[in-house]
This record gives C-alpha cells, sequence and structure tokens, in this order.
C-alpha cells in the first residue's frame, strides 16, 4: 500500500470539480479539431451552464470513474480520462482520454495520465483487462497506446463519416498481464 | 423488392410491435433460462419478472421516443394456425444509431430454444438488413458476438458479416476466458442491395 | 460450449417473481416466528404483504444496487418455497454476502436449501466471477450451518454474543468459500 495512487511523473489525477471543468470543457469545445479526435457526436460548441449541468449529472452516474487531469507542476487542469462501462463480472472496461490544452500534445502528459489511470484499474480496480477505441485518423493516440503496452485488436470498418470519407474505428486492449510484462512495466510508474 | 414490398412480412415470421399485454409474461419466462441470456449478453445472466419486463418494454418505447437513435420489433411467427399466428417467438433491436455516421447496432434473439433452428432468425435478420439499409439508410452495421456463441457467428455470417474486431480474453463465464467478437457489414457487402 | 441452465439445481431453480407475488410469499412466511428468528437480527416482525411489495418495487426503481435477488422454486412442484439474495456485493474486491431463507417448513432438512446454496454458489463464480463469498449464521441455526458446510463453506470466525434471544445471548458464526477451493470441486 505505497505511493500515492493518484500521481504519475507529469500530471495527478484529481476530483473533477463541475465549475471549473465546465469552464474548461467548453473552452475546449471551441478546438474542432480536438472534438473530432475525441469524440464520433457531431462536434457542437458548449455553453459553460449546459456543460456545468451534465457533468454533474454524470458525477453521480455509478458505472464511470472520471479524473480531471491536474500538471504536477502548476497544477494546472489540462483534460480529464475516465474508466466507463465496466464489465464488472469479465473484469474489463473502457478508458477515455481527452488532454484538451493544445500546449500539452504530445509532450508525455496524455501517457502519463495513461499510466495512472492503468495502475488504477489494474491494482486497485483488480480488472483483468481494459479495452479503448481511437479513431484512425489520430495516429499520434494510436502510437502512444502502443507505447504504453495496448495492443491492435481490429477494425471497425468505415465507422465513422467526415470530412467526406470514411474511417475505421479501432479497438485496442491490454491484458493485465502484459500490462506486469518487464518490456512494458519498466516504464510504469 | 420496392416500395410495395411489406417491410414487416416475413416467410415464416414477421417484424411487429410489443404486446404489452401478453408478451411479458412470454419473454419473462425465456429469461428464466441462464443459456439464452448468456448467449445473448455480456452482463450477468438475472431472470425478470413479467412486472420488470412489462417496464422494460416501456422505457424502450421512451427511449425511443426521445433519443431517436433506436429501433425496437418483436418476432411473431406466421401461421395459419389461429392460435400460433402472431405467437411471440424472439425480439431485434437497431439502436445506439449515430445518424452522422450512419451506423448501428443490430442485435436479434429467438426466446425459446424449441424456436431456434427454424430459419426464423435468418428470416429475420433479411427483414431487418432490410429495414436498416433501405429504409433507414444507414451505411453500416455492427453487433458483438461471445466466442462461446458460434449459432450467432454463422446466422451473421451467412447474412455477410465479417470479422472486425476481437477482443482478446475479454468475457469470463464458467471458469474460462472467451474473446468478444465484433463483426460488421456495409451496405456495399449487403446481398440486398 | 458454456453450461446451459446455470439457474437450475437438482431439486430447486431461482426464478425472479412479480413484487405481488413476491410481497405476498415473504409476508406469510414471516408469520412463522421461528424461521424468522433463525434467519434475521431484526426484530421478528410482522409486516404486510402490500408493505414488503412496495420496498421490491422501489428497489426495482432504483435499480439493484450491488446485489443480487431471487426467489426459489421446486423444480417438481414449480413451488415458491423461498429466497436467495447477494448481497453488499463489492466487484473490485471480488466478495459478496449470502443470505438465504425457506419459509416452507415442509422443505426444511429435505436438501433443497443446500441446493439453491450451490446453485448460488456456482453463480457467484463463474457468471459473476467473484473471489469469495461471505455469510453470517447464528450459532443456534445448527442446520444451516451443517448445509453450508456441505455446500463448501468454512468457519472464518465468530462475533461472539451477537444475538439476544429468549434471555440467552448467542454468537453469530462467520462462514466463508473463496474460489480457489471451489472451483477445482465443481468444474
Amino acid at each position: 500500500m505505497n505511493i500515492n495512487l493518484y500521481c504519475g511523473d507529469l500530471v495527478r489525477l484529481a476530483a473533477i470539480d463541475p465549475e471549473e471543468s465546465a469552464a474548461a470543457v467548453s473552452r475546449f469545445s471551441r478546438d474542432s479539431e480536438y472534438s473530432r479526435l475525441l469524440d464520433s457526436y457531431p462536434c457542437r460548441l458548449f455553453t459553460k451552464e449546459g456543460t456545468k449541468k451534465w457533468i454533474e449529472k454524470d458525477l453521480e452516474k455509478e458505472n464511470v470513474i472520471a479524473f480531471a487531469i491536474r500538471t504536477l507542476s502548476d497544477d494546472r487542469l489540462i483534460g480529464d480520462v475516465g474508466l466507463g462501462g465496466f464489465f464488472w463480472n469479465h473484469g474489463d472496461t473502457y478508458v477515455g482520454i481527452g488532454v484538451g490544452e493544445r500546449e500539452f500534445w504530445g509532450k508525455g502528459y496524455g501517457s502519463d495520465a495513461m499510466r495512472v489511470v492503468l495502475r488504477y484499474a489494474f491494482t486497485e480496480l483488480n480488472l483483468r483487462r481494459v479495452t479503448l477505441n481511437v479513431f484512425e485518423y489520430n495516429p499520434r493516440a494510436i502510437r502512444a497506446y502502443e507505447k504504453l503496452g495496448f495492443q491492435q485488436e481490429g477494425r471497425v470498418r468505415k465507422y465513422l463519416n467526415r470530412e467526406g470519407r470514411r474511417w475505421d474505428l479501432v479497438y485496442m486492449g491490454i491484458m493485465k498481464e502484459e500490462w506486469l510484462s518487464p518490456k512494458i512495466s519498466h516504464q510504469n510508474l | 423488392m420496392d416500395i410495395h414490398t411489406s417491410l414487416y412480412e416475413g416467410r415464416l415470421i414477421r417484424l411487429g410491435p410489443i404486446d404489452h399485454e401478453k408478451d411479458p409474461a412470454i419473454e419473462s419466462k425465456w429469461t428464466h433460462d441462464a443459456e439464452y441470456l448468456r448467449l445473448l449478453d455480456t452482463a450477468p445472466a438475472r431472470p425478470v419478472s413479467p412486472v420488470e419486463m412489462k417496464k422494460k418494454y416501456e422505457a424502450i418505447e421512451k427511449n425511443i421516443e426521445e433519443s431517436k437513435n433506436q429501433f425496437y420489433f418483436t418476432i411473431r411467427l406466421r401461421s395459419d394456425d389461429a392460435e400460433q399466428n402472431d405467437r411471440l417467438v424472439g425480439f431485434a433491436r437497431l439502436y445506439e444509431i449515430e445518424w452522422n455516421h450512419g451506423v448501428s447496432q443490430i442485435v436479434l434473439g429467438i426466446g425459446d430454444p424449441r424456436d431456434r433452428r427454424k430459419g426464423y432468425g435468418t428470416d429475420a435478420m433479411n427483414l431487418l438488413l432490410r429495414y436498416a439499409f433501405a429504409e433507414l439508410n444507414l451505411f453500416r452495421l455492427s453487433t458483438l458476438i461471445p466466442e462461446y456463441n458460434p449459432g450467432a457467428l454463422r446466422l451473421f455470417q451467412k447474412a455477410g458479416f465479417i470479422e472486425e474486431v476481437r477482443r482478446r480474453q475479454a468475457l469470463n463465464r464458467d471458469g474460462r476466458f472467451w474473446d468478444l467478437i465484433h463483426v460488421g457489414l456495409l451496405r456495399d457487402e449487403w446481398h440486398g442491395a | 460450449m458454456l453450461n446451459t441452465n446455470i439457474f437450475h439445481g437438482t431439486l430447486v431453480r431461482l426464478t425472479t417473481e412479480d413484487p405481488e407475488t413476491a410481497g405476498k410469499a415473504l409476508s406469510g412466511w414471516a408469520c412463522d416466528s421461528e424461521y424468522t428468528r433463525l434467519l434475521d437480527k431484526p426484530p421478528a416482525l410482522l409486516w404486510s404483504a402490500k408493505k414488503i411489495q412496495s420496498w421490491i418495487e422501489n428497489s426495482l426503481e432504483k435499480g439493484f444496487q450491488n446485489g443480487f435477488f431471487f426467489e426459489i422454486r421446486t423444480l417438481q412442484e414449480d413451488r415458491l418455497i423461498g429466497f436467495v439474495n447477494l448481497i453488499w456485493l463489492s466487484w473490485t474486491h471480488g466478495d459478496t454476502w449470502l443470505g438465504i431463507g425457506l419459509g416452507d417448513r415442509a422443505y426444511w432438512g429435505k436438501g433443497y436449501g443446500t441446493d439453491a446454496v450451490r446453485v448460488v454458489l456456482r453463480y457467484a463464480f463463474t457468471e459473476l466471477n467473484l473471489r469469495r463469498v461471505t455469510l453470517g449464521v447464528f450459532a443456534y441455526n445448527g442446520r444451516a450451518i451443517r448445509s453450508y458446510e456441505k455446500a463448501g463453506f468454512k468457519v472464518e470466525g465468530r462475533l461472539r454474543q451477537y444475538i439476544a434471544r429468549d434471555g440467552q445471548r448467542n454468537d453469530m458464526i462467520v462462514m466463508g468459500v473463496l474460489r480457489e477451493e471451489w472451483l477445482p470441486s465443481a468444474v
């Protein structure tokens, strides 16, 4: 029962504050590239007030565990990460992450948050595997997930229709044994 | 196939609306067979009482009305025998529809084991695919099939679905692990196209 | 490929009854004070069928929180004879507490309870994939203790002088069964 379960090297997982998160999510929604990397739903602009309401409702959901991502250096809110859609009886769940602050893209912050969440999933929730899906047009994320130990498990063909063409939905999964294996665990926290 | 061909009448079965009076007791009985539930769904198998089933139907219709991304059908027998005609044998759903991408999940189930292997599933599948592609104008359909359900795999593969994703050892039942398989069908691949 | 109907044992099956049916049965059984005092810690009390029905309906509204609730019917006559629950279920630790009551005295001491416990343990270990199942039983309920032991439970401890009834204090015995113990014997 060592370390602080919520801390990585660059970020920590924190509670979601509806007021603060609503402001951030609303601001992030003005970046359509971000929305379209994150979500299959038609991208749209959120108000702070509307967002606050659904964040509060979301926090009451039992089948979701979500965290705010804050930088360790200056406690900045840069995005959120969550586990949801638990298959408790099978020991599997979905993970989803979004780093809305562009200046933190491509610098390891997202991966660090994912490492913390995977450790949480495997050592606190005692799950057997974690699943995610990611869009074909998000190669940066796919590479990052592979480095973290996720294996590609297939593609839901031509699922997305954006910018006049169709794109696959890539499914990836990581088993607890893979997460524990020396190749992956040496980079773990 | 044209506008004048019924969307709902198959050879052996037809697609019909929920009968809130008769159907709950019948579907409740299906759910007391754990094999049926475990073939169909990954959630812990749990029998459902007729009263609860009735509430589920009401929630489904409410969801269809509000979310506008689901369609629900009962599968009912076609028969010259008045007793058997319109008997509930299964259900089918198109759900989690993402209209902007033209995609949907599909599921169907034949409740009583004695009604399986009679062609009702194939017949229902043909009607559903036509509804999805020629009425809703969807682009592709997806479904999830557990590795331990070869009957469903055969049904969907016969209809043209292709294996796309294999979630390794995602399921744990009866003390062993099983893959969860995604299969998909694009409109261009549908033989009714 | 899968075991067929895991709701079925050899003598009984697990069901879910309409709230009205369950309410009537539970209320009727509670009139047998020996039954309630073997079963339950709260003072023996006579709730009406209507009241119990409304509790069940409320649970349905809220969604079952951390528990699985079944009634027990005999396979042969399809008679409603009791209930069995898994409650306080913790998914992350893989543990749950078992509660069972056979309200119909005619079915005591004939293996029906043990069969129901075996069905529920199989459910807990091969459908819910839990790691252990726990239960509490009063020291004066010898028949139940033997039944649990037959089904695989081991005594893990005693809460001393937990129950006070008829001028006596009695222990509650805590029993548990682990997945590793149960799986090899069953599969």
